[in-house]
């Protein structure tokens, strides 16, 4: 039984870890929040559900069509990251902390209600399109679709790990992270450096809304919400800015939800109180987060 | 080289920090830029890097206007600022500090053999190359900002009082190292509160105060000039 939950708990984790590793990366180089992050994944989700149900996809396997969708949720999701900044961000990039998070808002209400308005008010159901295997083994039963999940979840985490920790272009958005205007001296593009990071954020959170798509097998304007909460929940846990810490925050929250649901009596109504409980004791009493070694050191 | 006529720099509306500087280096040369608390000297450097943009006046770098230039297009031309308090990133390793030095190059041949000659010149960069930058002693550190600022071959190296805070050992260290360098061909424009020190191993300096240039000319003259001696040597 808990060992299922764990199953499931991962599943879910690596799915939050995607999305937060958005959040955390932002705010690493702009101490700022993208609230309108949850709308990232949501286009990713539509951009992606549209895909496979359209015709260009249906003539080919099951297999190629999945792999071409996420690849379009993620193209869309980073572009419309990278319009976000350039549109609703920096031109307040010296307005002060406040007017950019409202700007934030802005954008995630006017990209739910263009959802709303132009393409379904409704919940659509995304397509399955291929036929859902069980595995089991020791008592823990494992599906096909998690499998895909975890593997697509952790095969860009480590795409990201090496890239960020291995290579020039990585070491640059660490180095921006911890003092941009130095490393504008070294002639880094600093607006570059944070374009980047909205793109890669975007391209994440883009393939994490067409996993959460396919996981619960419907997509609606607003589906972004609660998983870009979550997320964010798993980013500040893990320390808002440390990108270990939101992978590691986003896996540790799913467990303990996923756990939550399981053994409490009527957990799966406990989950979402789980979540956001931890979220105000993280902030209350450790708001630089588990791993927290992330002190904004800008001046 | 470098060529600066009338500079303004507001900070703010209303500070003036520097109320029409004029000032030039020319290729090879060392300056030393001296001047009490607050004349200004870190604002100059700071607007010549691009750091901020002055209100008016002319910055012109080997022919060309840099004034409003973004500062990592300044640095991408060749002038490098190595800022006041080292400004080493404090968690990436001495090794991942000297490669962003090294950010615009691709001659990978080159940087691995410039980064060996810099590890000559500041062995204890070698030692520590793992280490984090924020684990690095003060004198270190300074090591390492320049260093890094080495790392991007230079034209023109700005130094933002690179003694500051140093026990008196390392600024001996610091010092020579910065004779050093100059020996191997590098131009230099140097702040510093030391003005003795600046003054002995520079070829002119200017004064600053309250954002202007009062005094300039030859170091070993404005060494021995009263004025100097009195305002910033302690010599009564
Ligand atoms: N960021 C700032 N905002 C407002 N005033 C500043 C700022 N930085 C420096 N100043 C003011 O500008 C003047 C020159 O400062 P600075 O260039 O740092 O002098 P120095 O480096 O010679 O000690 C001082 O009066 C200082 O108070
Ligand atoms: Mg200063």
């Amino acid at each position: 039984m808990i060992l299922q939950q764990l199953v499931n708990g991962l599943t879910l984790g690596s799915l939050y870890a995607l999305i937060a590793l958005g959040y955390t990366m932002v705010y690493g180089v702009l101490l700022m929040i993208n609230f309108a992050h949850s709308e990232i994944l949501m286009a990713g989700a539509f951009a992606s559900c549209l895909l496979l149900g359209s015709p260009w996809l249906q003539s080919n396997s099951p297999g190629v069509a999945i792999v071409l969708a996420m690849l379009g949720g993620l193209l869309i999701s980073a572009l419309l990251a990278l319009l976000m900044e350039r549109l609703a961000y920096r031109p307040l990039r010296r307005a002060g902390r406040l007017a950019p998070l409202i700007s934030a808002i802005g954008v995630s209400i006017f990209l739910q209600n263009a959802v709303f308005l132009f393409i379904s008010d409704q919940s659509l159901a995304y397509p399955q399109i291929f036929p859902i295997r069980h595995f089991e083994t020791v008592g823990v039963e494992i599906n096909s679709l998690q499998l895909l999940i975890l593997g697509v979840a952790v095969g860009l985490m480590i795409t990201l790990h090496l890239f960020v920790n291995r290579t020039r272009l990585g070491t640059a958005i660490r180095a921006t992270a911890q003092d941009a205007s130095t490393a504008s001296l070294m002639g880094i593009p600093v607006n570059g450096i944070i374009a980047l990071t909205f793109l890669i954020g975007g391209a994440l959170g883009g393939v994490a809304g067409a996993l959460n798509g396919m996981y619960y097998g419907t997509i609606k304007y607003n589906m972004g919400f609660v998983p870009g909460l979550k997320a964010f929940t798993a980013a500040v846990l893990g320390g808002i800015g440390n990108i270990a810490g939101a992978m590691w925050g986003g896996f540790i929250l799913g467990i303990l939800e996923s756990l939550a649901a399981g053994l409490l009596p009527n957990g799966s109504d406990w989950k979402d109180v789980i979540a956001f409980s931890i979220l105000i004791i993280v902030l209350l009493f450790r708001p630089e987060g588990l791993f927290g070694r992330h002190v904004p050191d800008k001046v | 080289m470098l060529e600066i006529k009338e500079l303004r720099t507001l900070h703010g509306r209303k500070i003036e920090a520097l109320r029409g500087v004029s000032l030039s280096v020319a290729p090879g040369e060392m300056i030393a830029l001296i001047g009490g608390n607050g004349a200004g000297k870190t604002t100059l450097l700071r607007s010549i890097a691009g750091l901020l943009p002055p209100d008016s006046g002319e910055i012109i770098f080997q022919g060309r206007s840099i004034a409003r230039k973004p500062s990592h297009r300044v640095a991408a031309l060749g002038v490098v600022y190595v800022p006041e308090g080292r400004r080493v990133f404090p968690r990436l390793t001495v090794r991942e500090n000297l490669e962003m030095g090294a950010f615009l190059r691709r001659d990978r041949i080159a940087i691995a053999e410039d980064l060996e000659r810099l590890f000559h010149l500041f062995p204890v960069l070698r030692d520590r190359q793992k280490q984090l930058g924020s684990t690095l002693s003060g004198g270190e550190q300074q090591m390492l900002a320049i260093a890094r600022a080495l790392m991007s071959r230079p034209k023109l190296l700005m130094l933002d009082e690179p003694s500051m805070g140093l026990a008196p050992l390392m600024v001996e260290k610091i010092f020579s190292v910065i004779q050093e360098i100059h020996r191997q061909g590098m131009t230099l424009l140097m702040v510093e509160q030391n003005a003795r020190k600046a003054l002995q191993i520079a070829q002119r300096a200017y004064v600053l105060e309250t954002g202007k240039i009062v005094l300039q000319g030859l170091a070993k003259d404005l060494l021995h000039n009263p004025q100097v001696q009195h305002a910033y040597l302690g010599i009564e």
